[in-house]
């Protein structure tokens, strides 16, 4: 076992390093923040406003922000900052969905293309440059289209039948480059299985670029989120979205701007934090790249 | 190069059969009644829906069908709307818009996302790399359609710099929509220079140039830059397609009559032949200025033109 | 420390005696990791005519310096920190930048190891030998080309005509050499330094490259600087020897003497390291451990801790390189015991 704690010492090392990097990076301490703040958004909104997002008054429709409602009100005259805040659990959802399903495809199929080279390598490799061939947002519009009911879930289902590829061939490389190692030898010679050497040594080698991958594409998924919602084939009413609501709003955002800016806003911060904390993570554990 | 050009043929070939057979299984071989799913909720005219029956051989099996559908693609045959009038039809006659707008953008993305990618590149840390470092991160933050309504906010309506909408102005009112499409291209393209300078930079073929005496702005601006150019047009070429793609949210903010508003009206119409007939196309399109990428980077790169 | 480790005036007779001459060059390299002291006090020169090998292991300083003359490392991370490059009696050094670039290509032109990755892969070798004419002469593109022509007839790849417009892939390792060559030639330089020319080549190419170079040397008088760490390369081609040690020149000298009589235990390893035909059948006694990190060097002589006579002296004091003999000079404690030997 000795070339392999060597391995896990030299990994915690380099967590270390990372650690103390990304704690003097403000990208990433914003970021975190931030996420941490929409989170709780997403988990309980209650926490953020006493005012329930369906309780409306088509007498207040388009009503600009004031005292009382500080986002002012929406077309049917719904507290707009109660939607706002309602609205953080789809994307986050989105997001989330997603991405852990995208890893737990990669980390299945990249590790049985990397590790049993041949046809099953080739199949893989085939069916993704298939998915590669569809562009992101309309491949999810035609898979989409199909569905009667476009909730979280049908949502997250198209996207991630769109999001796995890239993963799958991190996991790939990464199993490969160290397929053949000494000390994934040495661990063989000792009698380690098939599925330990894999889940003991070579996923942790993947982790890093796979870490920094999947917190950018959250960010990448909540943004195409919300454009299929805007575009009208993603969530649907009476769900709550950012994109959503900014599509409800289309024909007044020239009169009415808080309708677009304040979902707008909430969306960009939310998509800029995923992806600041990912180039923080890259950056921290790629130090040659910076 | 035609061995490579050849070979990379031969790959997209599995990739055109696998994307068509992925669409027409999502749409005409799942369980449901794909008549319904393209109409969504709409009433349909008993006349329309045995048209549509006919016209998609939903009667035939599933094998069949397939031979059939593809044999229609290759003849161009994208279905047919509600009025019966061809989607292909619908196509031809929008596609300039589309075009026009997709290579706005692509020029506007070259320009602005090579110019900084060079300075970033070149000048590694300096307060000019971080701006760019920093304004690309915040543009491919931004969704096309957010950024799109709040420049129309602002440079249309409050200062009216720009036509909001339509293409009344010709090429000048394609200048925000291009601008808007081309923005996470933009940003993609100054960090891809970005990188592939600073990388190429560490190249022994940078010291033979220094070593032969050539001014540093040859150095770089010959030398380097002209490896570095190779990912990057071979990228912008592809991005074409991208492009055209992208444009269904563009044209639907600007309200351009291009293909990608058409698009953007059926769903709201909920005309769902025309949504799948012009998606599908609009995949092709993208498939094909992949391979269009191809052949560019063996042109650019001898190693490969030679091979 | 800072005591010079060289005596004065080590590059051997006055200022600008000789066509080039390197007199107490140093340079670091501050990384992450701690300074690494890459050439340390380094002294040559080099005549119209002459070919000086620079001999050493991996790691020993030779690339280094050889950039440092060029006046093309990479600073950051790299910094002269002491010494003069003198060429006909001018410190480029002091230069301004732009004289300093002038001087490149046209005085003096350097050589690189690996000739695929020197060239640039995406024009073709003609136009990186047209190049040297177009940007230091201002030559017309055509007339350029035709130069360029003759100089890859000159250096003897064959077709050359309707080879100028090839890349630099599609050339064997020996013929791209030449083209490198080729592109050093150009305008005439004095001085060519050569940056172990044929260590990525075949052994019969090798011969080739290295007879090209001398017959070149023969037509024109420039003078050649060939880094390596070939010791039979060096035998047959050189006219002097600096052997590099950590940084450091530990003994120079002209060929035969070095090589018969060496004056510094490090090169008395290195002879004895080669099978001599004249000992076939004896032990090869190649000198035990390696060279240390540039980053950590021995106090005292950086060779003592693999040196068969190492005392106390050694690893308390720095032997400076001291004339042990006419025209040889050696940094050891012990030079005459060595020499003696
Ligand atoms: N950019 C750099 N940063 C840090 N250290 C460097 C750098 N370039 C060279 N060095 C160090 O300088 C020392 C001398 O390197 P140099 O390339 O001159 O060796 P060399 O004698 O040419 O060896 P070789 O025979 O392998 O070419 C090496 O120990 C190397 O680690
Ligand atoms: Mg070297």
């Amino acid at each position: 076992m000795a070339p392999a704690a060597a391995v896990n010492v030299a990994q915690a090392g380099l967590w270390g390093d990372v650690g103390r990097q990304l704690r003097r990076s403000p990208q990433f301490l914003i970021g975190t923040a931030v996420i941490a703040v929409l989170a709780l958004m997403a988990l309980v909104p209650q926490l953020f406003t006493r005012i329930d997002p369906r309780q409306c008054d088509l007498a207040r429709s388009r009503r600009p922000p004031s005292a009382e409602a500080w986002f002012g009100y929406d077309v049917q005259g719904c507290d707009y900052y109660a939607n706002v805040i309602y609205g953080a659990r789809s994307s986050i959802s989105v997001g989330l969905i997603v991405v852990g399903g995208a890893l737990v495809i990669a980390l299945v199929l990249g590790a049985i293309a990397g590790f049993w080279p041949g046809w099953r390598d080739n199949v893989i490799a085939r069916v993704a440059d298939v998915f590669y061939g569809m562009p992101f947002i309309l491949g999810a519009i035609i898979i989409l289209y199909q569905f009667d009911e476009r909730g979280v879930l049908q949502v997250a289902l198209a996207l991630l039948l769109l999001t796995w590829m890239t993963p799958m061939r991190l996991v790939r490389a990464s199993v490969v480059a160290i397929r053949d190692s000494d000390y994934v030898q040495a661990a063989r010679a000792l009698g380690a299985t098939d599925l330990r050497i894999i889940t003991r040594h070579i996923l942790p080698n993947a982790l890093a670029p796979v870490l920094v991958y999947a917190t950018i594409t959250i960010g990448v998924v909540i943004s195409a989120e919300a454009t299929l919602s805007f575009l009208g084939v993603g969530l649907r009413l009476p769900a709550i979205s950012w994109g959503l609501m900014i599509g409800e709003a289309q024909n007044y955002v020239r009169t009415s701007l808080h309708l677009l800016l304040f979902p707008g806003a909430f969306l960009v911060v939310t998509v800029l934090s995923f992806i600041s904390v990912g180039d923080a993570l890259r950056d921290a554990l790629d130090p040659k790249m910076r | 190069m035609s061995r490579y050009i050849a070979r990379r043929l031969l790959l997209a070939i599995p990739v055109l059969i696998g994307a068509s057979f992925f669409i027409f299984f999502l749409v005409y071989a799942l369980p449901g009644d794909p008549v319904r799913a393209l109409a969504g909720d709409r009433p349909l005219a008993p006349g329309v829906i045995a048209e549509l029956r006919e016209r998609y051989n939903l009667d035939d099996p599933v094998f069949v069908q397939y031979l059939k559908y593809v044999g229609g693609l290759l003849q161009g045959d994208l279905g047919i709307d509600f009025s019966g009038r061809p989607v292909s039809e619908t196509i031809a006659q929008r596609i300039p818009v589309t075009a026009q707008l997709a290579l706005t953008a692509l020029v506007i993305e070259a320009v602005i996302g090579l110019i900084a990618g060079i300075v970033a590149g070149i000048r590694r840390g300096s307060y000019l790399d971080n701006l760019v470092l920093v304004s690309t991160t915040f543009l491919v933050s931004i969704p096309v359609f957010v950024l799109g309504f709040t420049l129309q906010y602002f440079l249309g309506v409050q200062i009216p710099l720009f036509p909001i909408s339509g293409t009344n102005e010709g090429l000048y009112s394609y200048l925000l929509p291009g601008f808007v499409l081309a923005t996470a291209s933009m940003a993609y393209v100054a960090r891809l220079l970005r990188t592939s300078l600073a990388e190429n930079l560490r190249n022994d073929y940078v010291r033979t140039a220094r070593a032969k005496g050539l001014p540093e702005r040859m150095v770089i601006g010959k030398h380097t830059l002209r490896n570095s150019l190779i990912a990057v047009v071979t990228f912008i070429g592809a991005d074409f397609g991208t492009l055209m793609g992208g444009a269904i949210v563009t044209e639907g903010v600007f309200n351009l009559p291009g293909v990608g508003r058409a698009v953007f009206d059926a769903v709201r119409s909920q005309e769902g032949t025309v949504v799948v007939g012009i998606t599908t196309f609009l995949i092709f399109v993208y498939i094909f200025f992949n391979l269009v990428a191809d052949v560019l980077y063996a042109a650019l790169d001898p190693r490969i033109r030679y091979e | 420390m800072n005591l010079p480790l060289t005596e004065p005036g080590a590059a051997d007779g006055a200022p600008g005696d000789h066509l080039l001459e390197v007199d107490g060059l140093s340079v670091e390299f501050r990384t992450d990791h701690g300074t690494v002291r890459a050439v340390r006090d380094v002294s040559w020169h080099l005549d119209k005519g002459e070919t000086l090998a620079i001999l050493g292991e991996s790691g020993s300083g030779k690339s280094v310096s050889a950039q440092a003359i060029m006046g093309i490392l990479d600073s950051p991370p790299a910094r002269i920190t002491s010494g003069e490059i003198r060429f006909n009696g001018t410190d480029l050094l002091t230069l301004p930048a732009e004289e300093q670039r002038a001087m490149r290509g046209e005085q003096v032109s350097m050589v690189f190891q690996d000739a695929l990755s020197a060239l640039n892969p995406v024009f073709t070798v003609g136009s990186q030998i047209a190049e040297m004419f177009r940007v230091h002469r201002g030559t017309s593109k055509k007339e350029a080309m035709d130069k360029a022509a003759e100089l890859m007839d000159r250096v003897r790849i064959p077709g050359a005509r309707n080879r100028v417009k090839d890349h630099p892939h599609q050339f064997s390792g020996g013929m791209r050499q030449r083209v490198m060559i080729a592109m050093a030639l150009a305008l005439d330089p004095a001085v060519i330094i050569a940056d172990e020319p044929t260590t990525a080549l075949d052994v019969t190419v090798q011969a080739q490259i290295i007879d090209l170079l001398l017959d070149l040397q023969r037509e024109n008088g420039m003078g050649i600087v060939l880094i390596t760490h070939d010791l039979g390369v060096v035998a047959e081609t050189a006219d002097r020897v600096g052997v590099m040690y950590a940084g450091r020149i530990v003994e120079t000298g002209s060929i035969e003497e070095v090589f018969s009589r060496p004056a510094h235990p490090y090169t008395a390893g290195l002879m004895n390291s080669i099978p001599r035909v004249d000992q076939i059948g004896s032990r090869l006694s190649p000198i035990v451990g390696s060279p240390p990190s540039l980053a950590a060097i021995p106090v005292g002589c950086a060779f003592h801790p693999r040196c068969p006579r190492a005392v106390d002296l050694c690893r308390s004091e720095d032997p400076r390189l001291v004339e042990v003999g006419p025209g040889r000079r050696s940094a050891c404690h012990f030079a005459k015991d060595v020499l003696d030997a």
